[in-house]
Parts: structure tokens; C-alpha cells; sequence
């Protein structure tokens, strides 16, 4: 990486909860390089969503960074404090999440948002405010942004809601967008008209992508590389063709084999046994052991598997898709 | 092969005016949603039919008209020969109504929380008043989960297991033909993977015949034998799995397939298909499509277009060719 | 496949599960649930705890009449922790006494409103259409009235159709019938609310595809769902059920001094206050606050534990 954005360094989330300190987010290490899209992929419950929390100073009390480090531009941002750390939301680090309607104020037209954070962040008169979120309409493909800038967020349907919180995202021109499952609750037309979006502003104004998702497809036409989690911690990473067609993590091999598009043809899916383990009952040594095929007495002890090739495994690259 | 299923012409609308007082006051009519317009097909007994559309489609609402849950406001279901909404004799229908049952999408609101789950899975033969001892035993030995896990409560298992509870409970009154209503779309991917992997051996070991509803297209052709494509409550299309796969006849298809993700499209630049699902309550003149079709002609544009055979295949489309 | 553990019995679900462990980390709740488990007993064994049977007039002397508290009576020697009235009654039993009526006449009320309140809910919301239309109509016309005009309404109405020598029998139950049915429109409100949460469920959906009865399905899948809610609310109205009793006795139409309540205590005690006799009013208020302030107390951590949003 020779231009990086975004640096986390071995960085931990705890939750303590009565039964014991909960580790949603486990000794995470990833960077995102200026115009890159990173897919964060794994199950519900992997972490994913926790780290792009983390990134952007936005955990749910009690759950805090317990260690590690966030680097933004060479700038370490997960020790700012709450007022400086809103400066760099929005400004640094735009937002996209899931459900649009949580990003959008229902009583405010999308207008009145966008020259809001426009002026807030860059400083520029209100007249300009509302040319450039015109502007920012338009590029994200909203038809006569003009006439509609004064509409409510009600007022659009739930794929032109996206577009305006694509839009109130990169309005303030931020180096790092994290989209937490942008598409998931759109149809797959709007889906693909989403991510393709996505796709052309990052890589004409050269904004890093951390791109949270559960959707392989979606990893694979997106992103340049992809970090697959599970149980909080990081098992593989490294670019998005090489991890999805030769994974080196037997949970990456297991998860393609179980992905219907990947085993056409097959009667029936490669299946993993069992369940991923909650974040109370991790067990010792790879989180991955109890449900691995080529787990051995190695993988049960203490000290976890380092990263070797990309993938936190012992044996990388042993178990096939 | 015998038909179970056979729908003709099924048609449901829904009243979705608002209050009479604001009617009133606003002046306006009454408002109607035709959610499913005529639609007909046949779906044969032991095979998986899929129903494939976004949202508005329609596709739950014929599911729910199917299993008899939701009258139709015209065209008939049948199953077996019987209808399920003319019939006069109770006992037929009642009959045929034991045949059918139901997998739900969600698997955290599809059990009751406060009922064990011996419980919930010998209810469909509970409220026939038939005998339930060891039934639910047996069945979750069926469904891969433990018989001790009968005197469980539903928060105490995770996402999948339900979902396989909710197998369970669905395969208690032995029916012919179960309705699965996005049956893994809440799952996670390595825990969807063991559900199919069950619901594909249930249906060889038990001769069942799933009608299968979703929107994921991959799902669609890992499971389904015959697939159905909707769109804005109308059958676009209908053809064999690999026949529909290979060949995408309707323009409508042929941009779903194309927008949606492929796990090996690797930084695929797509062309993103134009527009969105128009407004279901004011559908398009026509053929419903012809707003974002790239092939529209004019006759698109006034005339309805009728289902024709093409091939193997069942088409809506003036423009299509075999 | 999966194996987990046998399930533990209920017992130790419950003091190893949220519920108890919120509970007891609040010492507000903790109190206030051992003052109303302490008055709920003492009213429950008032013929074992009270030291006089403050109805028996042999065991009544009038001698004893305004004793203060904790001094010995000029004329017989006997003290009496809380005094007596002007009667000779102890104070002290005849609050135990009327603790129990007002208790009584409180969780029966309570209890006639919520079975009232939750049927009529269950039914507007799982029928719908004219039926839920006339039964929320009702409640909304009761809601613009004040609940303790309705109760007074209800007791005079009632009083008027019985014969004057039966009129203290009934006015017990008469009391009940009007505090209570002032009261349902609460609960069928909240449970007609939930009840259309519960419906869309597809759990609900299955049972209906199964063939259950629309009444099969009300009683046995949607009201065990919706009864969290009810639980507070019933807690809350015992809580104004008491206070309105005692406001009713107090206006005089309510218990009849034959089977005082606290109410009728604090009337007869109020005519002594200036008086000097401060502590025939004063203990039974007391005990009526702390009932009420109490049973509100708990249903407020109650209705905050059972609903994790409002935290």
C-alpha cells in the first residue's frame, strides 16, 4: 500500500457485561489505501459492523476500544475526544447505512441536511452550500435535484433515499466512506444501481471505502480486497479474486462452498457443521477449531494462529473449496 | 407426474384507500392495489416451483392465497383436484387444507415465545385432535436437532435451529406441499447452506413438493426445478431451471439476472438497470415493464401482452423470440 | 446434531435470569416491594397481628376513647401504640382492618378492570373492522371523563336500585363494579396495541393456516404475548384503584363505617383534627401513602424493566 488512508492497528472492543467481558471486536488489524474499497464480509455476529462502529467513534455505551490503535491520514483519531471526533464525522469519514431512513431527519427536507453539513464542515456560504448539494444531488443520479432538494426524506422511495444518503455522505467531501450493508434492504435492481454509484464517486474522487456486508456477490463485484471476520476477530485478508477463489482460512473455503452461486451444479451445498459460537463462549486457541476439518491439538491450544499468508491459520491454504 | 397445484387466473385486490373521512374531505376515490393479476400455472407434484420478483411482486401474496390464508378476489386454486375456495364439501377441504403447510421467513417471529417447542411442532396435529406423543421427538431428530430439545423455549436457539423448528412443526401433519416464504433469507450463508441442505433431503426422503418464494437468484437456481418470474403481481415468465438460466427470454429477466451480484464477477462493471419498480396502485399502461425496457416498441405501450409458449418456455412479451 | 444443556428448572431460570438481577440492583424496587409484601401481610393476618378486634363493641370500652399514643389512659391505664378514636377503638387494629378492605377492594377492582380491559382489547384487535371501531369508540368517550366521577356515577346509580337495608352489604361489591369498570379503558388500549403487533407475527399466521379458532388463537397465542404490559399496568392501577376507594369513602360513598377502609378512617379522622386528636387521621393517611406511594413505586421499575426502549 503505498498511499494509506487508514490504518487500524490491533484494535479491541469490549463490552463488559455482568457474566463477563465480552470481545466483539478482537485484535483487528486492516488499512485502507485512498480510493479503495475494502469488503468487511461474515455472519451476524462477526464483528463486522463493530469495527466500522469503532472506526467512526460511534459505539453504544458500554461498549468501548479497550486497545489498538485508528489512524486517519496519519493522524491518530480513536483517542479524540467526543466534540473533536464529530469534527471528523462527516468532515473525514461519511456514512452509509443500512436503513436510510436512520440517517435522514423525517422532519427536515434533504436540502436543508445537505447545506447543513456542507457549511458545517467546509465553511462556505449558504448560497454556495445549496448549489454544491444541487451538485451533490445530481451526481448521485437523483432526477431534477433542482425541484427536489426541498422534498422531505419521505418522499422518495427507499432506492432514491439511498442516493440522498449516498449523497449527504460524500457531501462534505470526506477521504473514508463506511457503508455498513448499504444495499441489503434494497431490491436487486436498485441494488446494482447502489453499488455501481459507489464504485464511480470512489473512484473518481479517490475516497477509501469500508464496505460492511454479508453478501459475497457483493464483496466480489465491489471491492478491491475483502477481510473476512469471525468471532470478532480477523481470519483472512488480502485481495478480493485471490481470498475468494483460493481462500487460505478453511472458514473463508467453508463459507464459498456454502454460497448456492460458488457450487453450481452440486445436488447438494458444502456445508459447515454447527454454528459460529457466541462472543461469551469463544473457545481457546482458533476461534474456528470446534467447526474446522483440519483442526488439530495445535489449533486447540492457547495461543492463537498468526497471520501467514493473509489467513489467521495454522495450515493456510489446506482445506479446498 | 400429476399437477397438485394448478392456479387459474388469480387475482387479489386490496383495498387500500385511505379513511372515508379524508376521502371526504380531500375528494378522492377509493384506492386499489391489484397486488397479483391473473396469474395461472401448474406446479407438479415432487418438484420445487420457485416465485422469483422484488418487492411488490406480489410473490407472498399468492403464497398466502395458496396455503389458504387470503381469499382471492378472482381465479381459483387448486390443489388436488379440490378447490380451495368453491368447494362445498368441508371435509374435501379440510382434507386438502392438512396437505399444505408453510415455512415462514422470519424465524424469531414465526414461533410463539412463550410455548415450548413440543408444543408449537405437535400443534398441526394437536388442533386436529390427533395423537402427539413422540411426535415432536421424532421430528426434531428429523430436522438434525436433539429430542431433549423438545422442552425448550424458542429464545434458547440460534437462528437456524428455529428455522428448523419451524421445519419441524410444518412436516408434523405429513403434508404433500409446503409453501417457503424466503425461507433462508434472514440467514446467515454457512447456516442457509444447512437449512437447504435439509429441505433438499426432506423433499427427496418424504416425495414433498416445496413452492418456493424468494428474491435471491442463487438460491432460486440451487433449488428450484421450475422457476416463475413476477413482476408488479403479473407472470412474466416461466420456464425450466436451466432452460430460464441459459436463455432469459423477458427483457425483465434478462435485467435481473444481469444486476444481481455474481460471486465470481470480479470488479464486473455493470450497467445498472434504469429506474425503479414503478407505483403498484398506478401501474403502466401495457405491459407494465415497457417504462424501463431497452426493447419497448409502441404496441408495448397500449396492448397488453399475453402469455406464449416459446420453446420450453412461457413468455409475456410481444418482443420475445424463441 | 447441536446438543446444549438441559434446561434448568424455572426456579433457577428466574434468579439467575435479567429480571431479578435489575432487580435487585434497584434498592427503589427492593423497598418498595418489602413494604408492600409487609402490608399485604399484616392485612392478610390482621385477626392474628391486631390487639383488639376493633368491631367486637364487647371488647370496646368508651373510657378508652381519645387515648394518645403510647400514653397510658387517664381513666383505665391501658396504652395504645397509635391511639385510639373517639369510640375507644385502637388505632392501630382498626387500620389493620381497613388496610385489608382497601386491599381487597383494590386487586378486585384491578382484577375486574384488566379481565374487562384485556378482553375487550383482545377482541378490537384481533376482529378489527365495526367491533373495534365501537369498543375503542366507548373507551375514548369514558377516557373525556374524569375516572372518579365515573365511579361516583356508577355507585349512585347502583345505590339507588338497592333496597336501603341490604345497602351495606353491597357497597363493598358496588365499589369494586364502579372503580373497575372506571378503569378497563387502560388496559384495553394497551392491549389492543400490542394485540395488532402480535397478529401480524407470522406465528399467528401459522396457527391460523393450522385451523385453530380466531378464539383459540387470542387465548392461547396472543394473550400469554401480551400480558408483560398488562402486568405493569395493573400494578400502577392498583396503585389509583386504592386512592380512588379512599377518595370515594372519604367523600362518603364509598365503604360504610361498619367495614371501614382506610378511606373511611381518614373521614372519620379528619372531624378531630382541630380537635387536637391528630392521630386518628394521621396514621391511617400515613399508611394509605405509603401503600400507594409504594405499589406506584414498583410498577414504575416495573414497567421500566419490562421495556428495555424506555432506558
Amino acid at each position: 500500500m503505498t498511499d494509506t488512508l487508514l490504518t487500524v492497528d490491533d484494535l479491541c472492543v469490549e463490552i463488559p457485561t455482568r457474566r463477563g467481558i465480552l470481545k466483539p471486536v478482537d485484535h483487528v488489524s486492516l488499512t485502507i489505501a485512498r480510493g479503495e474499497i475494502l469488503g468487511v464480509v461474515g455472519e451476524s455476529g462477526a464483528g463486522k459492523s463493530m469495527t466500522g462502529n469503532a472506526v467512526i467513534g460511534l459505539l453504544d455505551p458500554p461498549a468501548h476500544i479497550s486497545g489498538g490503535q485508528i489512524h486517519l491520514n496519519g493522524r491518530r483519531i480513536d483517542n479524540l475526544s467526543r466534540d473533536k471526533m464529530r469534527r471528523v464525522r462527516g468532515k473525514e469519514i461519511g456514512m452509509v447505512f443500512q436503513d436510510p431512513l436512520t440517517s435522514l431527519n423525517p422532519l427536515l427536507p434533504i436540502g436543508d441536511q445537505l447545506t447543513e453539513t456542507i457549511t458545517e464542515h467546509l465553511g462556505v456560504t449558504q448560497a454556495e452550500a445549496r448549489k454544491r448539494a444541487i451538485a451533490a444531488l445530481e451526481e448521485v443520479g437523483i432526477p431534477a435535484a433542482k425541484s427536489r432538494i426541498d422534498s422531505y426524506p419521505h418522499e422518495f422511495s427507499g432506492g432514491m433515499r439511498q442516493r440522498v444518503v449516498i449523497a449527504l455522505a460524500l457531501c462534505a467531501e470526506p477521504d473514508l466512506v463506511i457503508a455498513d450493508e448499504p444495499t441489503t434492504a434494497l431490491d436487486v435492481s436498485v441494488q446494482a444501481q447502489i453499488i455501481s454509484l459507489l464504485k464511480r464517486l470512489c473512484r473518481e474522487r479517490g475516497t477509501g471505502v469500508m464496505l460492511v456486508t454479508h453478501d459475497m456477490g457483493v464483496i466480489a463485484e465491489a471491492s478491491d480486497r475483502v477481510a473476512v471476520m469471525y468471532a470478532g476477530r480477523l481470519a483472512e485478508i488480502g485481495p478480493v479474486r485471490q481470498v475468494l477463489t483460493e481462500p487460505q482460512h478453511p472458514y473463508t473455503a467453508g463459507l464459498m462452498g456454502s454460497t448456492p452461486g460458488a457450487s453450481l451444479g452440486r445436488k447438494r451445498l458444502n456445508q459447515i457443521p454447527g454454528t459460529m459460537p457466541g462472543l461469551s463462549a469463544v473457545p481457546d486457541g482458533c476461534a474456528y477449531n470446534p467447526r474446522c476439518p483440519r483442526a488439530e491439538a495445535k489449533c486447540r491450544a492457547e495461543p492463537r494462529p498468526p497471520m501467514t499468508n493473509g489467513a489467521a491459520c495454522w495450515f493456510p491454504g489446506e482445506v479446498k473449496i | 407426474m400429476s399437477v397438485i397445484v394448478r392456479i387459474t387466473g388469480l387475482t387479489r385486490i386490496f383495498d387500500v384507500s385511505k379513511p372515508w373521512l379524508n376521502r371526504l374531505l380531500e375528494r378522492r376515490p377509493k384506492a386499489f392495489l391489484k397486488a397479483v393479476s391473473d396469474v395461472s400455472l401448474e406446479i407438479e407434484e415432487r418438484s420445487v416451483y420457485a416465485l422469483v420478483g422484488e418487492s411488490g411482486s406480489g410473490k407472498s401474496t399468492i403464497g398466502n392465497m395458496v396455503v389458504g390464508l387470503l381469499a382471492p378476489s378472482e381465479g381459483s386454486v387448486e390443489i388436488n383436484g379440490v378447490d380451495l375456495y368453491r368447494e362445498k364439501d368441508e371435509a374435501k377441504v379440510d382434507k386438502v387444507r392438512s396437505d399444505i403447510q408453510m415455512i415462514f421467513q422470519s424465524p424469531y417471529a414465526s414461533l410463539n415465545p412463550r410455548w415450548k417447542v413440543r408444543n408449537i411442532i405437535a400443534e398441526p396435529v394437536a388442533a386436529r385432535g390427533g395423537d402427539t406423543k413422540g411426535l415432536a421427538e421424532k421430528l426434531l431428530e428429523q430436522v438434525g436437532l436433539s429430542p431433549a430439545d423438545a422442552d425448550k423455549f424458542p429464545h434458547e436457539f440460534s437462528g437456524g435451529q428455529r428455522q428448523r423448528i419451524c421445519i419441524a412443526r410444518a412436516l408434523a401433519s405429513n403434508p404433500k406441499l409446503i409453501v417457503c416464504d424466503e425461507p433462508t433469507s434472514a440467514l446467515d450463508v454457512s447456516v442457509q447452506a444447512q437449512v437447504l441442505n435439509l429441505m433438499s433431503d426432506l423433499q427427496e426422503d418424504l416425495g414433498l413438493t416445496y413452492l418456493f418464494i424468494t428474491h435471491d437468484l442463487t438460491v432460486v437456481q440451487h433449488m428450484a426445478d421450475t422457476v416463475g418470474v413476477l413482476y408488479l403481481g403479473r407472470l412474466v415468465e416461466e420456464a425450466p431451471r436451466d432452460e430460464l438460466f441459459e436463455k432469459p427470454r423477458h427483457p425483465y429477466t434478462q435485467m435481473l439476472f444481469e444486476a444481481a451480484p455474481r460471486i465470481d464477477a470480479f470488479g464486473r462493471e455493470v450497467d445498472p438497470p434504469k429506474g425503479e419498480i414503478p407505483d403498484p396502485i398506478n401501474p403502466p399502461s401495457g405491459c407494465a415493464f415497457h417504462p424501463r425496457c431497452p426493447f419497448a416498441i409502441d404496441r408495448c405501450k397500449t396492448e397488453r401482452p399475453e402469455m406464449r409458449k416459446l420453446g420450453k418456455a412461457r413468455v409475456a412479451c410481444h418482443v420475445a423470440e424463441a | 446434531m447441536e446438543k446444549t444443556p438441559n434446561p434448568p428448572s424455572a426456579l433457577a431460570r428466574f434468579a439467575d435470569g435479567d429480571f431479578f438481577y435489575t432487580f435487585k440492583r434497584s434498592p427503589v424496587a427492593v423497598v418498595s416491594f418489602v413494604v408492600v409484601a409487609l402490608l399485604v401481610l399484616a392485612a392478610v393476618f390482621a385477626p392474628l397481628i391486631a390487639p383488639y378486634d376493633p368491631f367486637n363493641p364487647a371488647s370496646l370500652n368508651l373510657m378508652n376513647g381519645f387515648s394518645e399514643p403510647m400514653v397510658p389512659n387517664a381513666f383505665t391505664g391501658e396504652t395504645f401504640w397509635l391511639g385510639t378514636d373517639d369510640q375507644g377503638r385502637d388505632v392501630f387494629s382498626t387500620i389493620l382492618y381497613g388496610l385489608r378492605i382497601s386491599l381487597f377492594v383494590g386487586f378486585a377492582a384491578v382484577m375486574f378492570a384488566l379481565v374487562l380491559g384485556v378482553t375487550l382489547g383482545l377482541i378490537a384487535g384481533y376482529i378489527g373492522g365495526w367491533v373495534e371501531t365501537l369498543i375503542m369508540r366507548v373507551a375514548d368517550v369514558q377516557l373525556t371523563f374524569p375516572s372518579i366521577l365515573v365511579a361516583m356515577l356508577i355507585f349512585g346509580v347502583a345505590k339507588g336500585f338497592t333496597p336501603p337495608e341490604y345497602r351495606d352489604d353491597v357497597a363493598i361489591w358496588v365499589l369494586i363494579f364502579a372503580i373497575g369498570l372506571s378503569d378497563w379503558v387502560q388496559f384495553a388500549r394497551v392491549v389492543r396495541g400490542a394485540t395488532l403487533v402480535e397478529k401480524s407475527k407470522d406465528y399467528v399466521q401459522a396457527a391460523r393456516l393450522i385451523g385453530r379458532s380466531p378464539g383459540s388463537i387470542m387465548l392461547r397465542h396472543i394473550l400469554p404475548n401480551v400480558l408483560g404490559p398488562v402486568l405493569v399496568i395493573a400494578t400502577i392501577s392498583l396503585a389509583l384503584a386504592i386512592i380512588a376507594e379512599a377518595t370515594l369513602s372519604f367523600l362518603g360513598v364509598g365503604a360504610p363505617p361498619t367495614q371501614p377502609s382506610l378511606g373511611t378512617l381518614i373521614r372519620i379522622g379528619q372531624g378531630f383534627l382541630f380537635s387536637g386528636e391528630w392521630w386518628i387521621l394521621l396514621f391511617p393517611a400515613v399508611t394509605l401513602l405509603t401503600l400507594a406511594l409504594s405499589v406506584n413505586l414498583l410498577g414504575d421499575w416495573l414497567r421500566d424493566a419490562l421495556n428495555p426502549k424506555l432506558r
